[in-house]
């Protein structure tokens, strides 16, 4: 068994003295497990970091083996990422999220998401909000997606400022005013591409899909949510 | 092949960083066989190790003494703290001779992966030694990797009120390194933090 593939780095953890499994996350395989020798090595382990693109072969003699993966540099983002403490937690957040994508299943979509708001992360001002959408589109993915498309209590299709935390569904301003108090805010770029977002917007619908994350993935999987998602929220309310 | 002592004695030096099964074999027999230099001094110094060797109450660091000797060396200078991630850096840093001030050892760095937090560093006693009013500068000696620059940006907002001069070491090309051989990510870095 034997593939090669262009993809990101999400994970390197050392194993024994000098290898390391790494997963990667690539748009024709998905996220794929491996054991990289030598991969904690002076030589691999810059290359090995979370946020870096490799060229990946993976090889195994079943297809149910962890099986080896050779490792070719691509770009490295880390290395880019590193210096801005809100980049940083932005590209780690991102790799963190994608752990929870099931392994070996294609979404090429949702790759394709994930690199644009990579290559966007040199704009300070723009991946921000890329990655809520990013995170709405992983949501979506894995089968927990919103269903923004009309109110959930009048079927309206206008005025849709608020999603029902029960059911993930838009509820327009009209029918959501006696529970305002229990309602998520319904940034409208999240509608409305073209729409621009603040900082406070990105952080409302982070915590819209931190809550549908958290509750209809994490916690039934006895995980918790990233920590560098938190401390990027942490940044965005400052 | 030999006795349950012997094999036991190859088992736990195979344990250590660069020895296996068969280098810590022939370990073994090169100290049976030079008894009296290599067998008993070592045996004596890793009883002496055992029960003197202490965790700086201080700083962090592994040493004889607590406080240990850089702690309390009048010499360094106290208004400089660096920041590692281990021991193994903290010795890396006084090899080189680059730290004239004095280093707080954190115990490792941030991992969502080995869920380590922050409670799991050694950042209570950073903070509190912060706030003595004696240290001006804190030199954040984290590896140039995304945890150890992770755990640098959570230091540096932990002590963001504090008043205090934070940097960090700079990520470049190494001495006597060609740019032909250097991974991009280092060159990158380096582009970036040009002077």
């Amino acid at each position: 068994m034997q593939w090669e593939a262009e993809g990101l780095v999400l994970a390197a953890r050392a194993h024994g003295e000098s290898s390391a499994i790494i997963d990667v996350f690539s748009r024709t395989h998905g996220r794929f497990g491996g054991l990289v020798r030598g991969g904690n090595s002076r030589r691999l382990r810059p290359v090995l970091q979370p946020g870096n693109m490799v060229v990946a072969t993976w090889r195994a003699r079943l297809s149910e083996h962890l099986g080896t993966i050779t490792v070719d540099a691509g770009r490295a983002h880390a290395a880019e990422a590193m210096s801005d403490a809100k980049t940083l937690a932005g590209l780690t957040s991102l790799c963190a999220l994608m752990q929870i994508t099931p392994e070996r299943q294609a979404y090429p979509r949702l790759y394709d998401t994930l690199m644009l708001v990579i290559a966007a992360m040199d704009d300070a001002d723009t991946w921000p909000a890329l990655l809520a959408r990013f995170e709405m589109a992983l949501l979506e993915e894995i089968g927990f997606g919103l269903d923004l498309s009309c109110c959930a209590a009048t079927g309206v299709i206008e005025q849709l400022e608020y999603v029902s935390p029960r059911s993930g569904r838009a509820v327009s301003r009209d029918a959501a005013r006696p529970y305002l108090d229990k309602m998520f805010v319904l940034p409208q770029f999240l509608l409305d591409p073209s729409a621009n977002a603040s900082d406070e917007d990105v952080q409302k619908a982070m915590e819209l899909t931190g809550h549908f994350l958290e509750r209809r993935v994490y916690l039934p999987n006895g995980l918790k949510m990233p920590p560098a998602r938190q401390r990027l929220m942490d940044m965005l309310a400052r | 092949m030999a006795g349950a002592e012997i094999e036991n004695l190859v088992k736990l030096l195979a344990r250590l960083p660069g020895l296996g099964p068969r280098s810590a074999r022939r370990a073994v027999l090169q100290m049976m066989r030079r008894r009296e230099t290599l067998l008993d001094p070592l045996s004596e110094a890793l009883r002496v190790a055992q029960d003197k060797i202490v965790t700086c109450d201080i700083c962090g660091n592994i040493d004889t003494t607590s406080p240990c000797t850089i702690c309390a060396d009048p010499r360094r200078d106290s208004a400089v703290l660096c920041v590692v991630e281990d021991v193994g850096d903290l010795w890396a840093l006084e090899r080189a001779q680059a730290v004239k001030g004095r280093y707080h050892v954190l115990g490792g760095t941030l991992s969502a992966l080995d869920g380590i937090g922050p409670d799991e560093l050694n950042l209570a006693g950073l903070k509190q030694r912060c706030a003595d009013g004696t240290i001006k500068e804190i030199i954040l000696a984290t590896n140039a990797t995304v945890e150890g620059q992770t755990t640098a940006h959570v230091i540096t907002d932990m002590l963001a009120d504090s008043g205090l001069s934070i940097t960090r070491l700079a990520h470049g090309v190494p001495v006597g390194g060609e740019l032909d051989y250097l991974d991009d990510g280092t060159l990158l870095a380096a582009m970036k933090s040009r002077r």
